[in-house]
């Protein structure tokens, strides 16, 4: 049993069911994140956590304690929400200390408490202020200030940092990772972007259409992904899905997949993955864009890199990287280069194929196969 | 607010305003006639508005109707001016506006943020109610009234005003509170306030505008109304206009246009007084929500 357990919870509007029996456990200090496209369940499974929402069939438990019919202000959470909902009327100071407030700490302990906050996320000549003369970045601390001070068992962000600019959000995304590492909090994060996820989390539950995908580490989610939705989900650029077909030469699983000329290229899978088994089966591979480079780019300690001749149709150097875009089964297909490789639209370039990191499915079902 | 309001200015030239300004001066002069009317003739003598002349000003100016019409003036069958009616309708208004706000603002809170099944038709029939015309509840009003021995009085006419104002405040507030972004409603319920203590420190204190618009309204509609005070008070519990009505109608000898001039205005001046004091909030109000500030 963990510190937060989500037992066979659902949703349901009506007839319609937003949330799919779902189960995960977060250990102590943990840092869970809930990612997926809009309308996967990911903010209904966060408010039902929160007790916004009532759970239509199922149990959420804080420390062994059913939440079920408990009052959100006694679920011992504090929350950050997306718009920060600070309080317009109320300055900064009365914002953070508000929870304590409502549930009865004395003055002296309020105003130590918010010092100690403001100290720790660097607001405190913000105290007076009201919201409406903050900045974004300012407001965000805030909020987080306010769900700092109490003190509680769970953190739930809801997607803090989308209303922040680009280059905000990377330092407070930091700046949250930090936060947690210090404090050693447990936090349940819900956003949409997959980079978010993946720096900020210990484990990560990719969902869609109200189901968990899958639930696991960053390292497991971007390996090993479990079927082509979160493959194709997780990453930037995506990871590179395109058909193939399994085939045994001299007793090894090799994938073959069409280039752009009409020959095919043969794609060996490292010795031991059992890919022997599904000799003549229809696939779809996928590879990231780092497991598709140029010669001196590939992995020195991979055990099965082939080198496949294929036409360059489009390169577009992104400063450290530079992509380039081939055809491998007759979709595109995106590799990460070098930025300084010398590689040409139109010509034909040898890439390094990383098959040690590829990953199988199946094209109906869309799980992984292994 | 001015940046707003400078860059929606058509900028035309000197000749073209000179014609806009000189019709807006006529139109305002226009408007403003009937109340240059009264001003002047309430404080002239009787005789010299008997001479004619309604348009020139007094030649001898005089307060005399003034005092007449608020403690001496025949009202009814004695002669105790308008004071006491409009003390009747000052303890009648601020009860009503004041109840009919706050529960508006609460049925508003309750319509937006603690939804429930069926509300919008609720809402649907409490927007029914702004509509029905005041002349069909007259009777059902009146026996109601009489079983809850609220007849003929003050309280009984707070209590018409408040029922037919409820429909108006909630339609408001409910408006105004569906632009309130429920996050901070949610917020307030993690920190653990519940349902009055939100209403008191998270949404009261962001609702001025809209409380101004309600209060303005209900204020003129309440203070302006005729039918139910004629309809529901007895002559101790006459609110300002009936009385006005009766000392206009009463007068046995002479017509004393001048008191009764002066009569008018000061059923005038307190709805007056509320658009000059809130005017500006009022007009901010009734675009709160509609353009995104």
């Amino acid at each position: 049993m963990g510190f937060l357990d989500i037992n066979n919870a659902t949703k349901s509007y009506g007839t319609v069911k937003v949330l799919h029996e779902t189960n995960i456990s977060v250990e102590e200090g943990e840092f869970l994140v809930l990612v997926g496209p809009s309308g996967c369940g990911k903010s209904t499974l966060l408010n039902m956590i929160a007790g916004l929402e009532e759970v239509t069939s199922g149990d959420i438990a804080i420390k062994g304690r059913s939440m079920n019919g408990v009052r959100p202000a006694e679920r011992n959470i504090a929350m950050v929400f997306q718009s920060y909902a600070l309080y317009p009327n109320m300055n900064v100071g009365q914002n953070i200390v508000f929870g304590l407030e409502m549930h009865g700490t004395p003055k002296p302990e309020r105003e130590k408490a918010m010092n100690e906050v403001a100290d720790l996320l660097q607001i405190k000549h913000l105290l007076d202020r009201k919201p409406g003369q903050l900045s974004g970045g300012q407001r965000q601390r805030v909020a987080m200030g306010r769900a700092l001070v109490r003190d509680p068992d769970v953190f739930l962000f809801d997607e803090p940092l989308s209303n922040l600019d680009a280059k905000l959000r990377v330092d407070m995304r930091t700046e949250i990772k930090k936060l947690h590492q210090k404090l050693k909090t447990t936090i349940v994060y819900v956003t949409h972007d997959q980079i978010e996820a993946l720096t900020l989390s210990t484990r990560i539950a990719v969902m869609f259409g109200g189901h968990v995908q899958q639930l696991g580490t960053p390292k497991e989610i971007y390996d090993n992904p479990a079927n082509m939705f979160v493959a194709g989900f997780m990453g930037s650029p995506s990871m590179n899905l395109f058909p193939a077909r399994i085939a045994v030469e001299n007793g090894r699983a090799v994938a073959m997949a069409g280039l752009a000329d009409g020959t095919e290229a043969t794609l060996p899978f490292p010795e031991g993955k059992g890919f022997e088994a599904h000799d003549g089966r229809e696939i779809v591979l996928g590879l990231r864009p780092e497991a598709i480079t140029d010669r001196d780019g590939a992995d020195r300690n991979s055990r099965s890199v082939q080198i496949v001749e294929a036409h360059v149709e489009v390169t577009e150097p992104a400063g450290s990287d530079t992509f380039v875009v081939t055809q491998l089964g007759g979709k595109e297909v995106t590799g990460r280069f070098r930025a300084d490789v010398d590689v040409h639209a139109g010509q034909s370039f040898p890439f390094a194929i990383n098959m040690d990191k590829a990953v199988a499915f199946d094209p109906e079902t869309e799980l992984r196969i292994s | 607010m001015s940046s707003n309001a400078t860059a929606t200015v058509v900028r035309t030239g000197a000749g073209t305003r000179f014609v806009i300004y000189t019709l807006l001066t006529l139109f305002c002069l226009y408007y403003l006639l009937p109340l240059y009317v009264m001003v002047v003739n309430s404080l002239k003598p009787l005789s010299e508005i008997q001479a004619g002349g309604m348009m020139s000003l007094p030649d001898q100016w005089t307060v005399a109707p003034w005092k007449s019409a608020w403690s001496t003036a025949q009202i009814g069958v004695e002669a105790t001016g308008l004071k006491p009616f409009f003390w009747n309708s000052i303890v009648m208004v601020v009860p009503a506006v004041a109840i009919s706000t706050v529960l508006g603002a609460l049925n508003g809170y309750v319509l937006t943020k603690w939804r429930f099944r069926g509300d919008t038709v609720l809402f649907g029939l409490l927007l029914f109610g702004c509509f029905i015309p005041f002349q069909m509840v007259l009777i059902p009003m009146a026996r109601m009234l009489g079983l809850a021995g609220l007849a003929g009085t003050v309280p009984g006419l707070v209590f018409v005003h408040l029922v037919y104002g409820i429909g108006f405040s909630t339609l408001y507030f409910r408006n105004y509170y569906q632009q309130f972004p429920t996050e901070l409603v949610r917020a307030a319920m993690i920190d653990g306030a519940g349902f009055f203590t939100i209403f008191r420190r998270i949404m009261l204190p962001s609702s001025g505008p809209i409380a101004v618009v309600c209060v303005i309204w209900q204020f003129t509609n309440i203070w302006n109304d005729f039918l139910f005070g004629a309809s529901f008070s007895d002559f101790d519990s006459q609110p300002m206009t009936v009385a006005l009505n009766n000392l206009v109608q009463s007068s046995t000898g002479v017509k004393e246009y001048n008191v009764h001039f002066a009569g008018a205005i000061m059923a005038a001046l307190p709805t007056l007084l509320v658009y000059i004091v809130a005017g500006r909030y009022f007009v901010r109000g009734l675009m709160a929500g509609s353009v995104k500030g």
